[in-house]
């Protein structure tokens, strides 16, 4: 496949989504409109209406038959999208557990957004690390192109017969959803050829009648909870096939992580989504000062990388997470139990410093990232042990 | 079945789907049951009442009189509610 000279189409981050699933010849859409998705599903839409797919959109009165519609017609072999952000997602929760216990390899864009209350509208992870433990695949995109293009291999991620579990492709809620970018759009023929039509492994089919959704009692259910966590620990090998295939596509490589400036690194932020571009500028030009610092970019949060993560993280004194998501009453926010998690089994323990910022869309400035940044480099670097603070609260 | 001889989560098919149609008929659900119900044959008219209103169904047809699917049916006694003739008691489970 020889790479196509590149168009580049000035787009929102929701536009670029609503794109690529077109793009990615899905039979079926169903989803609710929520701030700051709307955008998605009004493009989505606008595209049906005006014959671009051959998709059906199913209009539905909550995000929880939304759920419930794709999961239906994913299990009748189609290959089905959805967006939801916040609320909506919340409201999905139980159907997310079927889509992904029911092996649906659905796709779901999700513009991340705090959750209510006090209601906010604004980027925050509290959403989707509230469904953490669901059983999707979750991935956290940097930019637009990202976005655009995460969509397209996702759907080849979910279906691979190795893995048949649904993707959530995640976004901050407006810094991605609504900032306008130049994005590289990826020619049809191109991508029918990267993502054939959908071949369902198992599928509703009268001829052949099978029965799904079962009662399983103690004497089975853990061993359906084995099978997923199998396809979930076949997530690299399938990821690692799907992102080598898109490079050869499009130019652009993926890795399930970013690594930046780490190997000689002292101090690291380690950080999810929109912010991790911020954190790398700032580490470039810390490093220009000589000062001792690197970023680490986690991609792909489930299944999450730990053995890597270790590795990359263990030679540091000091590793900062930037947390966009809390976990009340616990020691630290999800992103930072799983990172000290990575670190458990390594020799050398380095400093974790869970910083808790940028909740409810408050902006995470390259001063406010080099600030934290300063703090990393202050503590003391015989120090071990975890500690979380709340960084640019007022008191 | 011991829970050892029931296959392994390599065996089983994905996502707990049935692929063979027809499987209830394996589950045997007449361990459930705490009472049973019993047929005094000579009061039965074979209307069919019980018949129709067993739920799982588990009353099955003869030329004269029903008889019982002890392999499923619950012991819920619906049948002996709503037999006409009084033909059905529900006794302990020995």
């Amino acid at each position: 496949m020889s790479i196509k000279k590149t168009q580049l189409v000035p787009m929102s981050g929701s536009e670029a989504i609503a794109k690529a699933a077109i793009q990615s010849n899905i039979d079926f859409i169903s989803a609710y409109p929520i701030t700051p998705q709307t955008i998605i599903v009004e493009r989505l839409s606008d595209l049906v209406a005006d014959g671009e797919t051959k998709a059906k959109f199913v209009n539905v009165e909550s995000e929880h038959s939304a759920m419930s519609a794709c999961v239906g017609a994913s299990l009748a072999g189609g290959r089905a999208f959805t967006a939801t952000s916040s609320q909506g997602l919340a409201l999905m929760h139980e159907v997310l557990y079927l889509a992904s216990g029911l092996r649906c390899p659905i796709v779901m864009a999700v513009a991340n957004r705090a959750l209510s209350a006090p209601i906010n509208i604004h980027g925050d992870h509290s959403d989707m690390m509230g469904s953490r433990d669901s059983g999707w695949i979750q991935l956290y995109v940097e930019n637009g192109q990202e976005a655009y293009d995460w969509v397209l291999q996702a759907y080849r991620i979910a279906e691979d017969e190795r893995v048949s579990l649904p993707f959530s492709v995640n976004m901050d809620g407006y810094v991605i959803t609504h900032s306008v970018e130049p994005i590289a759009l990826i020619d049809q023929d191109a991508i029918s050829k990267f993502l054939p039509p959908r071949q369902a492994l198992l599928k509703l089919d009268t001829e052949k009648p099978i029965t799904i959704g079962t009662l399983t009692l103690p004497d089975f259910y853990t061993e359906f909870k084995r099978q997923q966590e199998e396809a979930m620990r076949n997530v690299p090998k399938a990821f690692a096939e799907v992102t080598r295939d898109f490079t050869q596509l499009s130019g652009r490589s993926y890795d399930r992580f970013l690594p930046y400036e780490i190997e000689d690194a002292k101090v690291a932020i380690v950080s999810l989504g929109s912010a991790s571009g911020t954190v790398r500028w700032v580490a470039r030009n810390l490093r220009k000062k000589g000062l001792p610092v690197g970023a680490l970019k986690i991609a792909l949060y489930r299944p999450f990388p730990h053995e890597e993560v270790g590795r990359m993280l263990e030679g540091l004194d000091v590793v900062i997470v930037l947390e966009r998501a809390m976990s009340l009453g616990s020691h630290c926010g999800p992103l930072a139990s799983d990172i000290v998690c990575s670190l458990y089994n390594r020799s050398e323990q380095p400093k974790v410093l869970d910083v808790i910022a940028g909740l409810g869309g408050r902006d995470l400035s390259p001063d406010s990232i080099e600030q934290i940044f300063r703090t990393g480099l202050g503590t003391t670097p015989s120090s071990t042990g975890l500690e979380m603070e709340f960084v640019g609260v007022r008191e | 079945m011991s829970p050892e001889s029931k296959p392994g989560w390599r065996q089983l098919a994905r996502g707990a789907v049935i692929v063979e149609p027809g499987s209830a008929k394996q589950f045997k659900t007449g361990d459930w049951r705490t009472k049973k119900p019993i047929l005094q044959e000579s009061k039965c008219t074979n209307c069919l009442f019980c018949w129709i209103w067993c739920p799982e169904p588990a009353i099955m047809r003869g030329p004269k009189a029903v008889s019982f699917d002890y392999d499923h049916c619950k012991g819920c006694g619906i049948c002996a509610v709503e037999c006409p003739v009084h033909a059905i008691t529900m006794v302990e489970e020995a």
